[in-house]
């Protein structure tokens, strides 16, 4: 009962337009037989094919990279307290609330040729030559890493936060090296929070689109920027439409997936 | 329990020399010693916040020691990490592993060690057995009631045959009928598979009830060590003699200087009651003379001089009925109240509240504590 106004709100404001919009754009191809014909030429065209690979290849990159540096934050979140949390949860959390192209932006300040990593490096004498760092995949990766490591480091903190502390003692105690207690007890009790922060990075990596445009180079085409070129240069809206469905669709398999995994977690108490 | 088992081999002796901790500002734990046989069922027994929780957490390796030296069977392990200490551990919360059934957590100790599959297997089935929880080697920890899942954590602590096993107030969040239970099935575990027990609890019974010896702790030190009737019939202090149950601690100056073991003291309403004393005493000081309420007899009359019972009267002010027992308050002068226990048996004659009763009790049985 109490859900109705949320469902409405989410009909009227988001389900209702897309809609809409779908089906005015996709109406204008012709009959369903043509449309799908056409759905079939634009999502086996080079560029969609290219885009969807190197969506999915940066995607990964991101979620792996993004998993490997929040799991040992997260765990310093959950096993610390006082000045030490507090001072590393806000360095999380405050680019969380901050713009992102702004903080996009920041990062071109720092990468750029003549940006400060360079001139820095330069100066100390590690490089000769100025790193390409920007409009570069290296660059698309260091921009989407930091906008999306929030949402992995707060899912594997609320996880971690959960797991009792006693447990590892316990394994310990018993003779487990710090190693076998790691692997054998706290990975396990941790993994759903990996896949769940996983998911939810993946699921934001492949519909990003400000930071691959702004710091990326030709060749890191995304299938946002692709969309929005669509519509943009080309308007082709039908086309447009398509590739915007198929990632919807992605989105919406990814987050059944995730909603089950939560599930599941819920329904083992932990 | 018929163990044959060979007393010299046996392995588990720990020695505490002088440990210390200091948390900020505060010495949670202050100087603590103790000599703890091999296989002896030793108690850490104290109020919380007495320090014996840290100095079993220095013992299992979890806390550093500051100050101090622990020794297992002569050998200093202060700087061993817990792994490597080869205690067995069980927690006041069980610390049973979610995520894996009975018989893995059984396992997980053996598993860290690397023994082969076939050992695991006989190793985990004999600590189920022991524990009679054979039957729920797949069952998961939230599918457990609190009683098994003690069971689990014990089985877990002892299927490696650790010569030590500390123990964290194991049994503070059962009920107390499956309390007593529990404490009689670990007491005969540990005296059927001769390990050293180090058990920390704030419960008195409990540590009576197990221990071979019991430590007092009160302020981060040892006050007594001893056998529990030896701790309950002689404490050092009114501190200790009111931690382990109920005690009569009655003020007054010390008249007269020890002899064979035995002084007076004077209450403040002139009477003098004979008791033992164990140190020497100095006259005119303040004591307190201490007498456990199941000691004093309700009398028809004050005995004639008789130099082993004290006698005096006093007027019954309220009685308590506490199932197998009747607990009366009498008032022997004002300000000094003693209370005294006596059998529900049915011969026993009721007494009215106000009535003059006669107290008497053996000066034996009675101590002399200036602390």
């Amino acid at each position: 009962m109490f859900v109705m106004p949320a469902v409405l709100l989410l009909a009227i404001v988001f389900v209702a337009p897309l809609a809409w919009f779908f089906i005015r754009t996709l109406a204008e191809v012709g009959t369903p037989a043509e449309i799908v014909s056409h759905a079939w030429t634009i999502l086996t065209s080079r560029a969609v094919v290219t885009a969807l690979s190197t969506t999915n290849w940066i995607a990964l990159l991101v979620t792996v990279l993004v998993l490997v540096i929040s799991y040992p934050l997260a765990y310093y979140l959950a096993n610390n307290r006082g000045l030490r949390f507090t001072l590393v949860l806000f360095c999380v959390v405050v680019p969380y609330f901050t713009s992102i192209i702004v903080r996009t932006y920041s990062w071109m300040v720092l990468l750029g040729r003549n940006g400060i990593i360079n001139q820095g490096l330069l100066s100390i004498g590690i490089i000769n030559q100025p790193l390409e760092l920007l409009y570069t995949k290296t660059g698309v990766l260091i921009g989407m890493v930091y906008v999306l490591l929030p949402y992995m480091v707060l899912t594997l903190f609320a996880t971690m936060k959960a797991i009792d502390p006693t447990l590892m003692r316990a394994a310990r105690g018993l003779g487990a090296s710090d190693f076998y207690g790691f692997t054998r007890i706290y990975l396990p009790l941790s993994i759903h929070g990996v896949i769940s922060g996983s998911l939810i990075v993946f699921i934001l990596a492949i519909g990003f689109f400000i930071t691959p445009a702004l710091m990326g180079g030709p060749a890191d085409v995304m299938i946002a920027m692709l969309i929005e070129r669509s519509v943009e240069i080309m308007f082709d809206w039908s086309g447009a439409a398509i590739m915007s469905l198929l990632l919807l669709f992605a989105t919406m398999v990814l987050y059944a997936i995730y909603y089950r995994v939560t599930d599941v977690r819920r329904m083992m108490g932990a | 329990m018929g163990d044959a088992a060979k007393p010299s081999s046996r392995k588990g002796a720990i020695e505490l020399k002088g440990i210390c901790k200091q948390y900020g500002k505060e010495r949670v734990v202050d100087g603590v010693s103790a000599v703890i046989a091999a296989g002896e069922f030793f108690s850490l027994l104290g109020p919380s916040g007495s320090g014996k929780t840290t100095t079993l957490l220095m013992i299992a390796g979890f806390a550093d020691v500051d100050k101090g030296s622990i020794l297992v069977d002569g050998a200093n392990i202060v700087d061993v990490p817990p792994q490597r200490r080869g205690f067995g551990m069980v927690f006041q919360n069980y610390a049973i592993f979610p995520h894996l059934n009975v018989f893995e957590n059984v396992a997980f100790p053996l598993r860290a060690r690397k023994l082969p599959d076939s050992e695991i297997r006989e190793r985990v089935q004999r600590a189920l057995e022991l524990v009679r929880l054979e039957r729920f080697s797949d069952r998961f920890s939230r599918q457990l009631s609190g009683g098994q899942q003690q069971r689990v954590a014990i089985a877990r602590a002892i299927v490696f045959q650790p010569n030590v096993v500390l123990m964290d107030e194991p049994l503070g969040a059962l009920d107390k009928n499956l309390r007593y239970q529990m404490q009689v099935e670990i007491k005969e575990i540990q005296r059927r598979l001769g390990m050293t027990v180090i058990y920390v609890t704030h419960d008195q019974e409990e540590a009576m009830n197990m221990s071979d010896r019991i430590a007092i702790m009160n302020n981060g030190r040892i006050e007594q060590v001893g056998r529990p009737t030896e701790i309950y019939e002689n404490p050092a202090s009114s501190f200790i003699a009111r931690f382990l149950g109920e005690a009569n601690l009655i003020e007054g100056v010390i008249e007269s200087e020890t002899t064979d073991a035995l002084a007076t003291l004077r209450t403040a309403g002139g009477h003098r009651l004979r008791a033992r004393a164990d140190e020497p005493l100095n006259a005119g000081k303040p004591a307190q003379l201490f007498v456990r309420p199941e000691r004093v007899m309700l009398t028809q009359f004050v005995p004639s001089i008789d130099a082993r019972v004290n006698g005096v009267e006093g007027r019954l002010v309220h009685t308590s009925f506490l199932g197998n027992i009747l607990r009366h308050t009498i008032e022997i002068e004002p300000g000094i109240r003693v209370t005294v226990d006596v059998q529900n048996a049915s011969s026993d004659m009721t007494r009215a509240v106000g009535e003059s009763v006669s107290l008497t009790w053996r000066v034996n049985d009675s101590v002399i504590l200036q602390r």
